[in-house]
This record gives C-alpha cells, sequence and structure tokens, in this order.
C-alpha cells in the first residue's frame, strides 16, 4: 500500500513539473525551430543526470531516521507551500494556472526576440532552462521520496511514468497540454506532499503512528479535509458560489 | 557570484516559497515532536494540527491581505 501510494505520488508531483517544462519547450521549438529547442533539452537532461547520479547514491549511506526527519520537514515545508496555493487557487483568491496563456505568452516573447541564426542560442537557452529548473524539481522530488523509503527505483518509475504519459500526450496534441487538469493535479500533489510529509517527519522525530503505515491513509484523508475546509471557508468569506478546482 | 545567487534563490523559492511563517511553523513542530519523542511523549496528533493550524493562518492572512 505505502509503495503504491510513493510512486502515485511521485507520478502526479513529476507530471505537473514535466507539463510545465513542456509548454516551455514547445513554445520555443515552434517559433525558433525544433534544433536549437532539442539541443537544449538535452544539455538539460545530461545536466540532470550527473546531479541525480551525483545525489542519489549518498542518500543510502545516511541513518534512515535522520533521513526521514529531514527530508520529511523539507517535503513538508514544500508541500504545504503548493497546497497553500492550490487552496488560494481553488478558492478564487489566486489566478488559476493556464498552461494555454503561458504557452500563448512565451510564444509572443519568443517571436518579439527576432531574427533566428543557424545555431538559436535563444532558443537553446529558453529550452535548457525550462527543462533544467523543472527538471530540477523532479529529481528533489525523486531523491527525497525515494531515498526516504530507501527505494529510489520506485520513485523513479513514478517519474519515468510521468515522463512517458506527458510525452505521448505531447505528442498527440502537439501543443500545450491545456487538457490536463493541472489546478486539480496541482490540488493532489499538495495534499500527497504535505500527507508524506508530515508521515516521515513524524516517524523520524521518533514517533510510533498508531496503525503504523496504515495512519497515512488516515493523514490522507485529515489533509483533505483540512484543505477542502480553508477552500469552503475562503469561499465564503468572499462570497464566490462557483466551484473552482480545476 | 550572481549565479550562486540566483541558485539560492531558485531554491528558496521552491521550498519556502511564498510564506516564510509556514516554513519557520514547520520546523519549530518537529523540533518539538522531536523532544517530546525523546521523553517518552508519543504526541503523533500534534504534527497535523499543526500544519492544519499553519495553512489556515497562512490562508487566512493571505485573505485578508487580498481583500484590503
Amino acid at each position: 500500500m505505502h509503495s503504491v501510494l510513493l510512486v502515485v505520488a511521485a507520478f502526479l508531483a513529476c507530471t505537473v513539473e514535466m507539463v510545465e517544462a513542456l509548454t516551455i519547450v514547445l513554445a520555443v521549438a515552434v517559433t525558433r525551430g525544433w534544433r536549437s529547442a532539442g539541443w537544449g533539452v538535452a544539455a538539460a537532461l545530461g545536466g540532470l543526470v550527473v546531479i541525480v547520479a551525483a545525489l542519489g547514491p549518498a542518500l543510502a549511506h545516511l541513518p534512515i531516521d535522520a533521513l526521514r526527519l529531514v527530508v520529511g520537514t523539507v517535503l513538508l515545508v514544500f508541500g504545504l507551500q503548493w497546497l497553500r496555493k492550490a487552496v488560494l487557487r481553488a478558492s478564487g483568491l489566486k489566478a488559476l494556472h493556464d498552461e494555454e496563456a503561458i504557452y500563448e505568452a512565451e510564444v509572443a516573447s519568443l517571436r518579439a526576440s527576432g531574427e533566428r541564426a543557424k545555431q538559436d542560442w535563444y532558443a537553446f537557452t529558453v529550452a535548457f532552462k525550462g527543462v533544467f529548473l523543472e527538471g530540477l524539481e523532479v529529481a528533489f522530488i525523486v531523491v527525497t521520496f525515494g531515498g526516504t523509503q530507501r527505494n529510489v527505483g520506485l520513485a523513479a518509475i513514478g517519474a519515468a511514468a510521468a515522463l512517458v504519459v506527458v510525452l505521448i500526450a505531447g505528442t498527440i496534441m502537439h501543443a500545450p497540454l491545456t487538457r490536463v487538469p493541472e489546478n486539480t493535479l496541482k490540488f493532489g500533489v499538495g495534499v500527497m506532499l504535505t500527507s508524506f510529509g508530515i508521515f516521515w517527519s513524524a516517524e523520524g522525530a521518533g514517533i510510533n503512528w498508531p496503525g503504523a503505515d496504515a495512519s497515512l491513509l488516515a493523514v490522507i484523508a485529515f489533509v483533505v479535509v483540512v484543505a477542502f475546509g480553508l477552500v469552503a471557508l475562503a469561499r465564503r468569506a468572499q462570497a464566490i458560489p462557483e466551484v473552482a478546482t480545476s | 557570484m550572481k549565479w550562486l545567487a540566483q541558485f539560492g534563490k531558485f531554491w528558496y523559492d521552491f521550498i519556502i516559497g511564498d510564506d516564510w511563517r509556514i516554513a519557520v511553523g514547520v520546523v519549530a513542530t518537529v523540533a518539538g515532536v522531536y523532544v517530546a519523542a525523546h521523553h517518552d511523549h508519543d504526541w503523533w496528533w500534534l504534527l497535523p494540527l499543526a500544519v492544519a493550524l499553519l495553512l489556515a493562518v497562512s490562508i487566512t492572512h493571505e485573505m485578508r491581505r487580498r481583500l484590503r
């Protein structure tokens, strides 16, 4: 059960990051050409492989409780920020993340940036930056999720599945993945990251959860109730009647 | 040096994000749970409760700021 949740959480979190990276790459490739954008993507992936190869194995040598305490705490801070944004978006206090608008803005900015050269360094840099930064977030998720469970492979399976799904969807649509309900996905990811963060940091601090691993489900349910409760309260405070979690 | 500052800002924005009080609250609560657990108090409920409160305070603060 725990392993399934780990793969699902890694899959969802990585999907969000990959959709964002793909939106940038598609915008660059469509407006400035695929060649330089492709080199940018390849260079970024190369850099990421080096970072993960350097950081991943180091985690295996750390004591598991200390690892859970530190990684769980970082994951909880990180997850709560994600959940906070998701609650603000769902309650109408923050604009919904719109991949189509981001894509259009990126395309307009790239078109405005002038003539293409043979090796388009502008396209290379934008594609590199997009893939490297989003990829760094994917690497962080895989290394922390996997490292805390002493199973980087399992988290990597979730990330690889996300990559396959996003690439297939991107190839079919050949446009930004506007049909992916990104805000709903982010809400789910915020809940998962926060729940895993609570569970691992408490465990690392020396707490024995009642019901052991099964209590993770109760933690997830609790976080869902709190998040939806806050969305409802925030909507009521603003008197916004419409439901907008997607 | 500029690259290092940008790298640091990326990780700050990535992990700490918009509300630093959440990070401070989480670290303080986890430290409290650690101390309690090492004095034979199995306060498993403390962290979920603190998370709910921190999120509620942060959302309320943001709501007041935006609606002001």
